[in-house]
């Protein structure tokens, strides 16, 4: 595997993973896609190093790049590209619905959280807050 | 050796997916286009079944490439059980949602998506190669993305967000984990990984194995990585919750005990780490039940905590072990699929499911509280039931292989599961509600006849499970038996004169 390559993919995993855990869905997105391209560069480093491509007829066996992790390569791009753009258009969704791309905390946590506080006699106005707030989970935290 | 049927339910639901666009028009050509189908795909499971219990592994190259060069598509006795299990409820959950209203009836997309994921199902139980097996996930959890968020409301999209991030984390993990493994052997086929896997040193087995075990945990929902599913799971329409809650992580579970037996020799299979993340997995799933109101999260929880018994039987790495989780894990999807089915009638009767804001259905729909008693009792593990067997016979393996701390934990959590279910029952089917509900829609009866319909018939069939229980354990034990002697499979996939 060449180290170029690997170093590559350790890079874009590295980005990726700090970008995937941001709160803001801009971030996690990208993050995501470049995680994707680390993989693919992963899956590519993975069939040995280059060669004449895989024609029958027009080289020795030995001289042929190894087409497989090609076409895996090529799966998961479609794969995640599809995913990807699903993705995309659930944050369009999600900015119309909260005009804005902070992923929120789950509001049944914060109602756990907030009987938690209340059983313990600390401040209840959270808890009084939520349940006023109901289905509206996009708000802030 | 090829057989025609085995790839029938892959391409049925994905034909009839593409029909049911073409009749996107018409509603009822739709319904009837999608439950022939389903229908059909129970058919040929259970044919399926019927032949590998005589010959133990069907398989099938597509295009004619014999493996390990082309894909192949193999049929063993737990595949086959899985098969029959998965399309006999994915059918009756598509009965269930023809009749819940806002469900199937609200969007043209409903059953072409539906299919898909069907097909996806089927492809990751009769795959035999580790791309393909990616690929057939990832047709799943596409379909999956959608059915969850069909609706656009702002708790799907924020549930439904959790869950295509952490999908979309388990699609690079397991890409990275083939790469991975395809650099270290040289091929994806499942037989030939086994047949290669001794060559490389224990700890890059061991290192394979955890990887692998990291990946399908996401999708199963092992602790630690467990979160985003009690999360995810309650937004859906409740027929789709429970196909979710009833399949999906069965399916990673599935590919969990197809890859640990399979690919690793005994010495580099993880025994103690699975036991330990198996009991992690049943206390988190249980006590995390113990503290929600809504019901569907109760049940989610629970979903965590059944997972985790399977998990402590394959980690057992015993015939006896294996054999109650194959039991188990069929029992568990017709129960789990029952009560979130229920919990569907339930907020239909009462508009909402919460369990302090509902109460006294025992008087207003005893039918609904007949529904609930068997599931529940089920769950917890309670004779006569079936998930008395399933826990039984697990519980009596992990006594066999002399893993007290497992056991005890195994018991603790039956108990704890008995007081959740029976929390769920004094809250909302006898007293009255604690808060007003809000919305109280008013509504007398069960339910429309399909809901109705499509839960009685899972509750007769887990109550058949149990009075079949002797002969299906005799199936589990054969198929335990494959799972623990790998070489029945290989020889089937690459030939026996290899």
């Amino acid at each position: 595997m060449s180290v170029l390559l690997a170093a590559t993919a350790a890079i874009l995993f590295g980005l990726g993973t700090w970008l995937l855990l941001q709160r803001r869905l801009t971030r996690i997105i990208i993050g995501l896609g470049l995680i994707g391209h680390g993989t693919n560069i992963l899956l590519l480093t993975s069939g040995g190093g280059g060669g004449l491509p895989p024609v029958i007829g027009s080289g020795e066996k030995d001289d042929f790049a190894d087409p497989l992790p090609q076409a895996l390569a090529l799966t998961a791009i479609v794969i995640t590209f599809g995913v990807t753009a699903f993705l995309l258009a659930m944050a369009y969704r999600s900015w119309q619905l909260t005009h804005d791309d902070v992923v929120a905390d789950d509001l049944e946590d914060r109602f756990i959280n907030a009987r938690r506080n209340r059983d313990s006699d600390v401040a209840d106005v959270e808890g009084a807050d939520l349940e006023a707030a109901g289905d509206s989970a996009g708000d802030e935290r | 050796m090829n057989n025609a049927l085995v790839p029938l339910p892959i391409v049925l639901p994905l034909l009839a997916a593409a029909l049911t666009v073409i009749a996107g028009r018409s509603r009822v050509a739709q319904r009837v286009i999608t439950l022939a189908t389903l229908a059909g795909v129970v058919g040929v499971s259970i044919a399926l079944f019927v032949q590998v219990d005589d010959e133990s592994v069907l398989t099938m190259d597509a295009g004619g490439w014999a493996a390990p060069l082309g894909i192949t598509y193999v049929v063993d006795r737990l595949a086959a059980v899985m098969l029959v299990t998965s399309s006999s409820m994915l059918l009756v959950v598509m009965l269930y949602a023809i009749g819940q209203r806002g469900a199937e009836s609200r969007h043209v997309g409903f059953s072409p998506i539906y299919l898909v994921l069907a097909s996806g199902v089927s492809a990751s139980f009769i795959t035999g190669d580790m791309f393909n097996l990616f690929v057939a996930f990832e047709m799943m959890l596409a379909a999956s993305y959608v059915l969850l968020t069909l609706g656009g409301r702002p708790d799907q999209i924020r549930a439904g967000m959790t869950y295509v991030v952490i999908s979309l984390a388990f699609s690079a993990l397991f890409i990275t984990a083939l790469a991975l493994l395809y650099s270290a052997t040289g091929t994806v086929n499942m037989a030939d990984l086994a047949e290669r896997m001794p060559q490389l040193s224990g700890g890059v087995q061991a290192g394979f194995s955890l990887l692998l075990l990291l990946v399908f945990g996401i999708k199963a929902g092992l602790f630690p990585l467990m979160f985003w599913l009690p999360d995810s799971y309650p937004t859906a329409p409740s027929a789709v919750t429970a196909i979710f809650a009833g399949l999906l992580t069965k399916v990673g579970v599935y590919a969990i005990i197809r890859t640990q037996t399979l690919l690793f020799p005994p010495e580099s299979q993880q025994g103690t780490t699975l036991l330990l993340i198996g009991g992690f997995t049943m206390v988190v799933g249980v006590l995390g039940a113990l503290a929600q109101d809504d019901l569907k999260r109760v049940l989610s929880f629970h979903i965590v905590g059944q997972i985790g018994y399977m998990i402590f039987g394959l980690g057992l790495f015993t015939v006896a072990g294996v054999t109650a989780v194959v039991f188990y894990i069929v029992q568990t999807i017709l129960v789990k699929t029952n009560l979130f089915l229920v919990a569907g009638l339930i907020d239909r009767h009462a508009g909402s499911d919460r369990i302090s804001r509902v109460g006294g259905i025992v008087r207003s729909a005893p039918l609904i509280a007949a529904f609930y008693a068997v599931p529940a009792l089920s769950l917890a593990g309670l004779p006569p039931s079936s998930g008395f067997a399933g826990k039984f016979a697990l519980i009596d393996a992990g006594v066999k292989a002399e893993q007290w701390p497992i056991v005890a934990a195994a018991l603790l959590v039956s108990l704890l599961t008995l007081f959740s279910m029976t929390k769920i029952w004094a809250g909302v089917f006898w007293g009255e509600p604690e808060v007003e509900p809000t919305v109280h829609e008013g509504r007398t009866g069960a339910g429309p006849p399909l809901m109705v319909g499509a839960t009685a018939i899972t509750v007769v069939l887990s109550i058949a499970y149990v009075v079949f229980a002797g002969p299906l354990y005799e199936f589990a034990e054969r198929a335990g038996n494959d799972l623990m002697d790998p070489s029945v499979y290989i020889d089937a996939v690459l030939g026996v004169d290899r």
